[in-house]
């Protein structure tokens, strides 16, 4: 077992920005690694890189153990690439986009056609195979692009932002998609903005920010770097902080923040919905009137604000 | 398989779901043949009751058809650059180059079909003519030589656009652009009026303009001219076939590396 894919102090600059800053990367064999980060963290850029799209101005990178640089041509017949938006064409059939994709991977003329059944089978697309693109839904075209990228069954698969602008029910019909894929043994790179989604479908998680690599490891340990779970409670008066603060403090594994200002009191916790559920027991039982009371998961904002002690773009506007 | 046939195996892919696009789009296919109808008859009754027998030798709707077809064929060959910056900004350029398919293969696709889409208008085209009074006058073969040369600058014209196509960010600005080139490109030349009388730096341009020399041959390889005209005064007109075949070798010759090139290097953000 080694890397599959390698990279090395990838730089790519444009003009004055810096895409990518000396960025390195290793994805096991048959392990699924999440490149996690905020819009303009990079991402794109080393999927381009690595994918034999855009060539770096330093640096070096392996993929399926063939040099990036040096043979570009040998790296496309090892891997299948899925963007960031569904590349398919819209006036052709699902069948057509398939079996086109195979003919272009020299598949041959049958193989390429029985090929393009067997994916709109695996991925629930049967029955609009046959009808253009036209008229799919968002997640179908996503799934069909998917589908794509897996025709020549390339041993490293790259999926930028697989499920970004999907609605949850299409975006958990995707993860189920991809986790069965991973199951087959395939090595994938997975971009995302989702810190959830980097949790389900990934071994190791690289997070990203102005092109560097500022995080690895796998989610439990970035998780518990954040540190976890919290409980967020808004109470109805500013007067109850300080008491609601004493009773949160009796069930959480750290320190209480509060926020005076927007009267949030924020706690750690581990236990899930239980914890949530006892704190509004306890509030209630000092007679502190609760606005407003939520779970929290960590987010990559949460990540982030722990890894850099500042906010992503999106969430600070 | 050698690099050359793969080339063109991958090309016909390609070309085959252009051409799926054209069939499954009948609204685009419709106006887009409506078009050149709409300009034979505009030119043939607007301009026709302007300009006399006496300037052109020939029935003005005669003379005018070689020019309509060569003005016609030329902006059908702007599709391919709008084809393909349609194709960049959709990411469909991403996912061909992500492919071990051949470097030049998307281009002479691309390329390809948009010639049977030419093919297909000029159909539409001749059957208009004959309509409102056009004849072809010679043979078969002289013909179909003129409807060749028609079709291949055209051809040579479309690896000029997919250049341009590949180069700017959106189909929006290849569309503003070819107007802007192929307007004056098709206007100072011999297409709708006779080059003879035009005001002398114009009348130059026209007479070497490769427009013209491609016009000048689809009407004597039709037989649209009269016998009794003073012959042409430049030596393209005189020679117009070859002229114009050397300008469509000289085009392909520079544009289809520039665009293979731009191909390679094409990053659509």
């Amino acid at each position: 077992m080694g890397a599959q894919v390698r990279a090395r102090g990838l730089v790519k600059r444009y003009g004055d920005v810096v895409a990518l800053d000396g960025l390195d990367l290793e994805v096991e064999e048959g392990t699924v690694l999440g490149l996690l980060g905020p819009n303009g963290a990079g991402k794109t850029t080393v999927v381009r890189v690595l994918t034999t799209l855009l060539e770096p101005d330093e640096g070096s990178a392996e993929v399926a153990g063939v040099d990036v640089l040096a043979d570009p041509a040998a790296v496309r017949r090892q891997i299948g690439l899925s963007g960031q938006y569904a590349a398919v064409d819209e006036y052709l059939t699902g069948f057509e986009n398939l079996d086109m994709i195979g003919r272009l991977y020299r598949l041959g003329r049958t193989r390429s056609r029985e090929r393009a059944r067997e994916l709109l089978e695996r991925f629930d697309l049967v029955e609009a195979g046959d009808r253009p693109l036209k008229g799919y839904s968002g997640g179908m075209r996503r799934r069909l692009d998917l589908a794509g990228a897996l025709v020549a069954q390339p041993p490293v698969l790259f999926l930028d932002e697989p499920t970004t602008g999907l609605d949850p029910r299409s975006r958990s019909e995707m993860w189920d998609v991809i986790r069965e894929l991973v199951r087959g043994g395939t090595t994938l790179l997975l971009t995302t903005q989702y810190l959830e989604e980097a949790d389900l479908l990934a071994d190791e998680i690289v997070v990203i920010d102005h092109g560097q690599a500022i995080a690895q490891g796998t989610a439990d340990a970035l998780k518990s770097q954040v540190g976890g779970e919290r409980v967020e409670v808004v109470v109805d008066a500013a007067a109850d902080l300080e008491q609601a603060r004493s009773v949160l403090s009796g069930l959480a594994t750290g320190e209480v923040v509060v926020d005076a200002h927007t009267r949030r009191l924020t706690a750690p916790v581990a236990g899930g919905g239980k914890v949530l559920v006892d704190a509004l027991g306890r509030l209630d039982a000092a007679g502190i009137g609760v606005l407003d009371v939520a779970l929290r998961r960590p987010t990559l904002d949460d990540v982030f604000l722990a890894l850099t002690g500042r906010v992503t773009e999106e969430a600070a506007a | 398989m050698s690099a050359l046939t793969g080339a063109l195996g991958d090309g016909a892919v390609v070309a085959k779901r252009n051409l799926i696009k054209i069939k499954r789009s009948p609204e685009l296919l419709i106006f887009s043949t409506l078009q050149p109808i709409m300009f034979i008859l505009l030119f043939a009754y607007v301009f026709g009751s302007a300009i006399g027998q006496d300037r052109t030798g020939v029935n003005y709707r005669e003379f005018l058809i070689a020019g309509i077809f060569a003005q016609t064929v030329i902006f059908g060959a702007t599709l391919t650059g709008a084809g393909l910056a349609d194709d960049m900004k959709k990411g469909i350029i991403d996912r061909f180059r992500s492919l071990p398919m051949s470097r030049s293969a998307v281009l002479v696709g691309r390329t390809t079909s948009d010639v049977l889409n030419n093919v297909l208008v000029i159909t539409v085209m001749s059957l208009t003519g004959l309509v409102v009074g056009w004849r072809i006058r010679t043979s078969f073969l002289e013909a179909l030589a003129g409807f060749l040369l028609l079709l291949l600058f055209a051809y040579a014209i479309s690896w000029v656009f997919a250049w341009i196509g590949l180069l700017v960010p959106s189909v929006e600005v290849v569309q503003s652009a070819s107007f802007i080139v192929i307007f004056p490109m098709t206007f100072i030349a011999n297409t709708f009026v006779p080059e003879s009388g035009l005001p002398g730096p114009l009348r130059t341009v026209a007479e070497w303009n490769p427009v013209s020399s491609l016009t000048q041959a689809a009407r004597e390889l039709f037989g649209n001219v009269a016998a009794d005209m003073p012959e042409p005064t430049a030596w393209p007109l005189q020679n117009p076939v070859l002229y114009t075949l050397i300008w469509s070798v000289l085009i392909l010759v520079v544009f289809v590396p520039l665009a293979v090139r731009q191909y390679k290097r094409a990053a659509s953000r």
